[in-house]
């Protein structure tokens, strides 16, 4: 089935949209400041790294909105200096979202509900300046070593690696009531990633879809639940499916006491929708976020920030 | 799933010494004791004397792991953790690995080097640039050292600052690279 074209209806321009679907990913990578910092001098990382890779004849220009992240005119960054030192790790731009939206502040306690491979943990530990707890969490054992690994090279020491499933995650290994902050880049159907992964919509069905909002809605409950009365939620896909965002939304809006609400961010995104397939949902989901490839030439995304009731 | 690093796998930390020894449950992360006089499990490291071993062997000064705990998982595998937790926990990782304990001499992972050696000041081999690449690529070398034997902070210049690779065991004129495989990489 033609899946994307689902979403005819809710894209502005829907040739630049399907355009944009066929087109590959720019190769983007994001400057790890636990590593590329050098305390003692003025020069800051983002330049280090540039610095490196011009060295090394590759082109590095920093993201408009982030300049923490840089696209990159290679198709190997794995094989660089700076990645060698764990000054910048290969993450696809728009999954740099996340954790800005999440902003946690150095020392505070950050559950990353579903972490692995470890890029947002990563980079959540980053903006903590590696300092406070930051539990990482994942249900698949496997790739929590693909984690573990990429936290190390990043030099990230402020982080505790967990294998449970999120759905009913238990703090007592931990000193902790409640986390500050909470992280859910949900398991979900990857529609957005189509630039990456050209063959990911062959095997979509309407079943997969509702099952994995199943699961999405189960995580961000408990996120919302082992998250401090006040504290920040952001909840997050690289899929368009409404059905895994905004009725996941939707349904936690329901159930517990949270609130969806605005951020900045200088991408060019759409709200998120109120209707659909027959179904109305919560007028608080429009303060999430959709990001459709052509938009930013980046991958597919929705990202929602969430408050705690007090 | 979408964001998966290409340089990304799954190989560990190289761990010859690992042999699950009975007195420690490799299930759990215990916190190293201060000092000898608090030590409860036979041949634990103490946080004193991995302090002292980053200081007398390669000069890095003890305040730099003043925000610091060490843990211990498994026999001798030593774990640095930036913040403290209750001790024990069990989890499948606590900060990073660090120090290879319980034998006779210990050795600092690449990360650990990585991370916290450009405060070393001894013990340091710079690498030139070709040298360096083929320390990184898992080659073993032959350089121009005659400082202590054992094992060595593997450095190399870049944009100005002298930045640290990994280790490596100086023996009889060779320098062996101890990158772990997943580490390698051909530049
Ligand atoms: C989109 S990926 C996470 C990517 C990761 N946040 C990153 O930035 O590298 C979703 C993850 O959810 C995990 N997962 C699926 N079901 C889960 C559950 N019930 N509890 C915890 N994790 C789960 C999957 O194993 C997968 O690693």
């Amino acid at each position: 089935m033609d899946v994307l074209a689902r979403y005819e209806s809710l894209v502005d321009d829907y040739e630049a949209f399907l355009a944009a679907c066929e087109r590959p990913l720019p190769q983007a990578v994001r400057v790890n400041g636990i590593k590329a910092s050098r305390p003692a001098d003025e020069e800051d990382a983002v330049e280090r790294v540039r610095e490196a890779f011009a060295d090394e004849g590759v082109e590095a220009t920093p993201a408009d909105w982030n300049p923490r992240v840089l696209r990159v005119d290679t198709d190997e960054p794995g094989n660089t200096w700076p990645y060698v030192h764990g000054w910048v790790h290969g993450q696809e731009e728009v999954s740099a979202l996340p954790p800005v939206v999440l902003d946690p502040q150095p020392g505070e306690a950050v559950w990353d509900a579903a972490a692995a491979p470890g890029s947002k943990t990563t980079q959540v530990a980053d903006l903590l300046d590696d300092r406070g707890l930051l539990v990482a969490n994942d249900s698949n054992l496997g790739r929590l070593s693909a984690l573990r690994s990429n936290a190390e090279r990043l030099g990230v020491t402020n982080v505790a690696v967990t294998n449970q499933d999120a759905r009913n995650f238990s703090l007592n290994p931990f000193e902790v009531d409640a986390f500050d902050r909470a992280l859910v880049d949900a398991p979900c159907s990857c529609e957005g990633t189509i630039r990456k992964n050209p063959t990911v919509l062959d095997d979509w069905t309407q079943g997969h879809v509702e099952s994995v909002a199943g699961i999405q809605k189960g995580i961000l409950r408990r996120a919302v639940q082992a998250t401090t009365p006040g504290g920040v939620v952001v909840y997050a896909t690289c899929t368009f499916a409404p059905e895994e965002n905004e009725a996941v939304l939707d349904h936690v809006l329901d159930r517990e006491d949270c609130n969806v609400v605005d951020y900045e961010v200088g991408l060019e995104t759409s709200p998120g929708i109120t209707e659909w397939d027959g179904e109305q949902f919560d007028e608080r989901v429009r303060e999430a976020k959709r990001v459709y490839p052509h938009q930013n030439d980046t991958g597919g995304f929705f990202c929602a920030k969430l408050e705690v009731g007090e | 799933m979408s964001e998966d690093d290409p340089g990304a796998d799954d190989d560990r930390e190289d761990d010859p010494g690992a042999d699950g020894g009975c007195e420690n449950d490799p299930e759990r992360f215990e916190r190293l004791p201060a000092t000898a006089d608090e030590r409860g499990v036979e041949g634990r490291a103490t946080r004193q004397e991995v302090v002292d071993f980053w200081d007398e062997r390669f000069g890095v000064p003890p305040e730099t792991f003043e925000a610091f705990t060490f843990w211990e998982k498994g026999a001798g595998k030593v774990w640095a953790l930036h913040g403290d937790a209750p001790s024990p926990i069990e989890v499948e990782a606590l900060g990073m690995t660090f120090l290879r304990t319980r034998q006779e001499h210990w050795k600092p992972t690449t990360d650990a080097v990585q991370r916290f050696g450009r405060a070393a000041t001894e013990n340091v081999i710079e690498l030139p640039r070709e040298h360096a690449r083929r320390f990184v690529a898992g080659e073993d070398l032959e350089p121009e050292w005659d400082g202590d034997w054992g094992y060595l902070i593997v450095a190399h210049e870049l944009v100005g600052g002298l930045e640290p690779l990994g280790v490596g065991l100086f023996t009889y004129g060779t320098l062996q690279s101890m990158v772990p495989k997943g580490r390698r990489r051909d530049l």
